[in-house]
């Protein structure tokens, strides 16, 4: 028996051939839509360039030249060098780390947050829901880029609390999801029957309401990395992110804008760079919606 | 058939009023299921009767009255101890499995919350007591066809191995020829563990299949409590009963289209 027919064996003979076919077949499903491949490339190239940075960069991303300021790209400087004569393409190269740093930190600390305030709050419903999600809306009815600001203008410029500050407004838009979505469910018959059969709150909200709350959110913040991205650019473009001489997306943006009419190159570069990996992270969660939610019919 | 008088009653509903909210939906109910007896509630839909159902489960808080199971009073929740005595089956196989968990999953689940262990075993040994083939252990509910999840719904509701069950219209979401697996699988299961069954169905048939007595609902009351026999000759003594009974056919053993023409005991 080959190891696909093993996966996608009808009646798998324990719990991990189980849910390693049904993985597998949620792999095969999103590898059958093109531009979720396009994206889980991108993805993956961001992934290799930030591991293997120091390797692929011809030359430091801070060591200064000034007898090479401001070059055109060429076969020596690929995107050009910036006003202190750095190698753009090295910078853009170690901004990958920032940038997937940024990127991987602020899910990881709002994706679960905003999820079990959501869940709590739609599974107890009453003055619970009506407190957390309180709460709830009044981060939400703040701009996000003007919230992060106020934050980051509180604890102080850097890419530590740019961090924070955007995992402190992405988790409501979470907290939102994860209860409209266990909303739907809170009364369906599968959750009663563990409460008849002694299961505590605790155990239905950890092992049967958040598992059905993560596709949705895995989607959601798949998609919300583009925003991330762009916010920390954002921040770094107004000097409250990553400081110099960090190679930053947004800091190298908001640098070459002196020089954009005569030098296009150092502002362009780092842009071309958020829009690709924004993009990725966009088609890898359209493909991901289409794979994990079960209301579009992926469950099938 | 046993009588209420002459042994514990399994369940003894008395003056038991729930309501939903500002809605009250089952006004003054009262009745008791001896041990090892098989009750049915019938009524038309919205009479009431998977309410009483809930309530006694304790999926239904909003009550008063008396509720006590194998003598002992119902608190208005769920509660660890109350659910190895008495276990609930839902109507719609297709909504009382989790989507993403195994049917092992399911079965070990409140093995795992009891604390009791083998709990392999014990899923294997169920899946048989059901009927059910051991390839199916392993799969996801979307994988199973509707008798075959009511079959893994009643095997979750035995893992604890209760004396009560409490059967919400168990077979009505399923189709006329799963419906007699079905129900001889609960008639089968009843002799062997010698459960007692509160029943809630708008199906005579059944209940003259499966039930010893039965207690008819209209409006969030009881109406008549009567004897199955009563199914076979017509003796009701309430006029909405006596509708009831001649809206579905008379005598169901005379009703050629009907359920009960499916319905052979397998013994």
């Amino acid at each position: 028996m080959s190891t696909r027919d093993w996966l996608l064996d009808d009646s798998p003979a324990t719990l991990t051939q189980a849910n390693l076919g049904r993985a597998w077949r949620m792999m095969t499903a999103l590898m059958r839509n093109p531009l979720a491949v396009a994206g889980l490339l991108i993805i993956l190239l961001l992934l290799a360039t930030a591991l293997f940075a120091p390797w692929i960069a011809p030359e430091s991303p801070v060591g200064q030249n000034l007898q090479a300021r401001l070059l055109p790209p060429s076969a020596e400087h690929w995107m050009g060098t910036d006003e202190l004569g750095r190698d753009i393409f090295s910078r853009v190269v170690y901004g990958s780390r920032i940038t997937l740093m940024i990127v991987a930190l602020v899910a990881v600390i709002s994706a679960p947050l905003g999820l079990i305030i959501g869940a709590v709050a739609g599974y107890f419903g009453g003055w619970v829901d009506r407190i957390l999600m309180g709460l709830t809306d009044v981060f939400l009815s703040l701009p996000k880029l003007i919230l992060a600001l106020a934050f980051v203008a509180a604890l102080g410029p850097g890419i530590e609390n740019a961090i924070i500050a955007i995992a402190i407004t992405a988790w409501p838009a979470y907290a939102r999801i994860a209860r409209a979505e266990t909303l739907t469910f809170r009364n369906a018959e599968y959750i009663q029957a563990v409460r008849l059969v002694g299961g505590s709150h605790t155990r239905i909200i950890t092992r049967h309401v958040l598992p059905l709350c993560t596709s949705s959110m895995i989607v959601r913040v798949t998609l919300d990395m583009a925003g991330i991205i762009l916010t920390a650019a954002g921040l770094g473009f107004l000097g409250l992110g990553a400081q110099p001489p960090l190679p930053e997306w947004g800091a190298m943006i908001s640098r070459g804008r002196t020089f954009i009419l005569d030098q296009w190159w150092v502002a362009t570069m780092p842009g071309f760079a958020i829009i690709l990996v924004s993009l990725g992270f966009c088609f890898l969660g359209d493909g991901l919606r289409d794979v994990l939610d079960p209301k579009q019919g992926g469950e099938k | 058939m046993s009588s209420p008088e002459s042994s514990q009653a399994a369940i003894s509903l008395k003056d038991l009023d729930i309501s939903y909210g500002d809605t009250k939906v089952v006004r003054d109910v009262s009745f008791d299921v001896a041990t090892g007896e098989s009750f049915a509630l019938v009524g038309e839909s919205g009479s009431g009767k998977s309410t009483v159902l809930k309530a006694i489960a304790g999926l239904a808080p909003d009550w008063t009255g008396e509720i006590s199971v194998l003598g002992k009073p119902r608190g208005h929740g769920t509660d660890r101890a109350f659910s190895e005595t008495c276990q609930m089956v839902f109507q719609d196989p297709y909504a009382s499995l989790h989507p993403r968990k195994t049917i092992d999953t399911v079965l070990s689940e409140p093995l795992a919350i009891h604390g009791i262990g083998k709990r392999s075993e014990k899923v294997v040994e169920m899946l048989g007591a059901v009927g059910l083939d051991q390839r199916f252990r392993f799969r996801f509910p979307h994988q199973l066809s509707g008798g075959q999840r009511q079959r893994v719904a009643i095997a979750r509701a035995l893992m604890l191995e209760p004396k009560v069950m409490l059967l919400d219209e168990p077979t009505s979401a399923l189709d006329v020829s799963v419906q007699a697996e079905i129900l001889n699988l609960l008639k089968r299961l009843r002799r062997e563990q010698g459960l007692t069954y509160l029943m809630v169905t708008h199906n005579l048939p059944v209940v003259s299949f499966m039930c010893d007595r039965m207690a008819v609902m209209n409006k969030g009351r009881i109406v008549e409590i009567a004897p199955k026999t009563a199914l076979y000759d017509g003796s009701f003594a309430d006029p909405y009963t006596r509708d009831l009974y001649a809206a579905s056919g008379g005598n169901p053993d005379a009703d050629p289209e009907g359920t009960a023409s499916h319905l052979k005991d397998p013994a």
